[in-house]
């Protein structure tokens, strides 16, 4: 006879590991081109042609590789925003990549956000409502819209019925999903959960709010070259769009299925900086303290972490002011060892799925023993406190720990999540 | 302006591939939107929508319901 036994904290604590992984990234559709890409440091940023970028002082971004319609039919898309769209795809190449697992359904998860929502829906919407009246507006905008949407889409798909959910902190929202996914595994709540976060927002529009708040580069003459995270030259981050999701599940599910396991999620950090609504905090304080509540929660010592895949997203202020934080966090002896890096020298800034998109390289650089590079510094900002990985990948040493990815947020949100090797 | 049965089954069969992705072949005047087509109640609420614009006729929420089959929506609209 089976019986439905969920884990309570009694059980003891659980180790939660990786098992599957997918993206859909402007450098490629899947996981095994957006690595490639990553480590062969190209740029996956490219001019927009559209007519409507051209009243706007910002006229590149990081356009997905592989259009959803490629991989998902016509009339499927009608009704999935296009963050949901990204979401699924990345979410059935994460599910295939663990081995497609026979899971309970009341046993399994979702967390899956985005950090603006259905966006490209409700602009679309808008536009149909003001042209053609309300019957023409779709009767799926609604759940298209809903910032739920990519985790219920995901759930629906996979039938998961432990609960899914869609943790919001802007830019530090799809790492805030994979924190929040180790926390429900370690809870008892699931025992397998898809996890990570969307974004698809390239709309006149958001192009014009970022510009709006000096926060996106102008480098028209040079879209390749403009997302250099630590250059002296930075001058603002560069749009991107894309998915990254994860497969979680307790050590016990995954051992009892004899799964194939990239790494431990070894914990998470969170902290808010409640500084600014969106400087980040120069002093760094609170990424300080999220890193060391990461490190705290796996059970970690500063020198365990070999290497750090970084926020930096190639802003004036925030770049130095992670090392900053890392240099505070991890101790000098222990900054000193650390390789870090910053992936969205290629892909841009993936908003809400950036966290996921750079935790999975994190993954993969302990699991592959290669660090990405970060691309277009041409002359390192004097101020930064840490070793870069510039220009070409470099090797990852065999007796390298752990890994970790920080996020942050518009709001002041912090994020830091571990990995380990098994 | 009157359309033919096979105008309408025709332009039914457009609109419901397009919407809900059900090959134009299998739309036939039998077939139930429900338990044939799978076709849900925002799928229909689109579909009429789009057969208003096509045929010109509107088709109100009240008698939208009462269209099960096909040939119900055929007849709606020749009437």
């Amino acid at each position: 006879m089976s019986s439905y036994a969920p884990r309570t904290r009694g059980d003891g604590p659980t180790d939660v590991v990786v098992t599957g992984l997918g993206a859909t990234t402007p450098l490629g559709g899947d996981v095994a081109t957006t690595w490639s890409g990553l480590l062969e440091g190209r740029s996956g940023i490219s001019p927009i042609n559209e007519e409507w970028a051209e009243e706007l002082p910002v006229q590149f971004a990081g356009r997905i590789a592989v259009d959803p319609s490629e991989k998902l039919p016509r009339a499927r898309m009608r009704r999935l925003d296009r963050t949901q769209q990204l979401a699924l795809i990345a979410a059935r190449e994460a599910w295939e990549d663990a081995g497609a697992p026979e899971a309970d359904p009341i046993r399994m998860g979702v967390v899956l956000s985005s950090g603006i929502g259905g966006i490209l829906t409700i602009l679309e919407q808008y536009d149909t409502f003001r042209e053609k009246g309300w019957k023409r507006v779709s009767p799926f905008t609604v759940p298209m819209l809903m910032p739920n949407s990519p985790a219920a889409a995901v759930a629906l798909e996979f039938s998961a019925r432990a609960g899914a959910h869609s943790p919001v902190s802007a830019c530090a929202s799809s790492a805030e999903a994979i924190a929040d996914a180790i926390g429900m595994i370690r809870r008892g709540r699931a025992d397998i959960v898809i996890a990570g976060g969307t974004e698809a927002a390239l709309h006149p529009l958001n192009i014009a709010s970022f510009a709006s708040m000096r926060a996106l580069s102008t480098r028209n003459d040079d879209p390749q070259r403009a997302s250099r995270p630590w250059d002296v030259n930075r001058d603002g981050f560069v749009m991107g769009e894309g998915a990254g999701v994860v497969v979680l599940e307790s050590a016990e599910h995954a051992a009892r299925r004899g799964a194939r396991v990239y790494a431990t999620a070894a914990g998470a950090g969170y902290s808010d900086d409640a500084y600014d609504i969106v400087a980040p905090d120069p002093d760094g304080v609170g990424q300080t303290r999220a890193i060391q509540n990461a490190l705290t929660d796996a059970d970690l010592k500063p020198s365990d972490i070999a290497h750090i895949n970084a926020h930096a997203t190639s802003t004036p202020m925030g770049d130095v002011s992670e090392t900053v934080a890392i240099r505070q966090a991890l101790g000098d002896s222990a900054a000193d060892q650390v390789s870090v890096t910053s992936t969205k020298s290629m892909t841009g800034h993936l908003l809400g799925g950036a966290g996921s998109v750079e935790s999975i390289a994190a993954i993969l650089t302990l699991h592959e023993g290669r660090i990405p590079p970060t691309i277009n510094i041409d002359e390192l900002d004097p101020d930064v406190q840490v070793e870069i990985v510039r220009d070409k990948q470099r090797e990852l040493p065999d007796s390298a720990v752990a890994a970790l990815n920080e996020s942050f947020g518009f709001g002041g949100h912090n994020i830091a999540v571990v990995f380990r090797r098994p | 302006m009157a359309h033919s049965e096979e105008e309408i089954l025709a332009g039914l069969g457009e609109i419901i591939d397009e919407i809900a992705g059900v090959p134009a072949a299998d739309v036939t005047p039998e077939k139930s939107f429900v338990d044939d087509l799978d076709i849900d109640s925002l799928s229909m609420v689109e579909i009429a929508v789009a057969a208003q614009d096509r045929f010109g006729v509107e088709i109100p929420d009240d008698q939208l319901k009462d269209l099960k089959t096909v040939k119900d929506v055929i007849n709606y609209i020749q009437q």
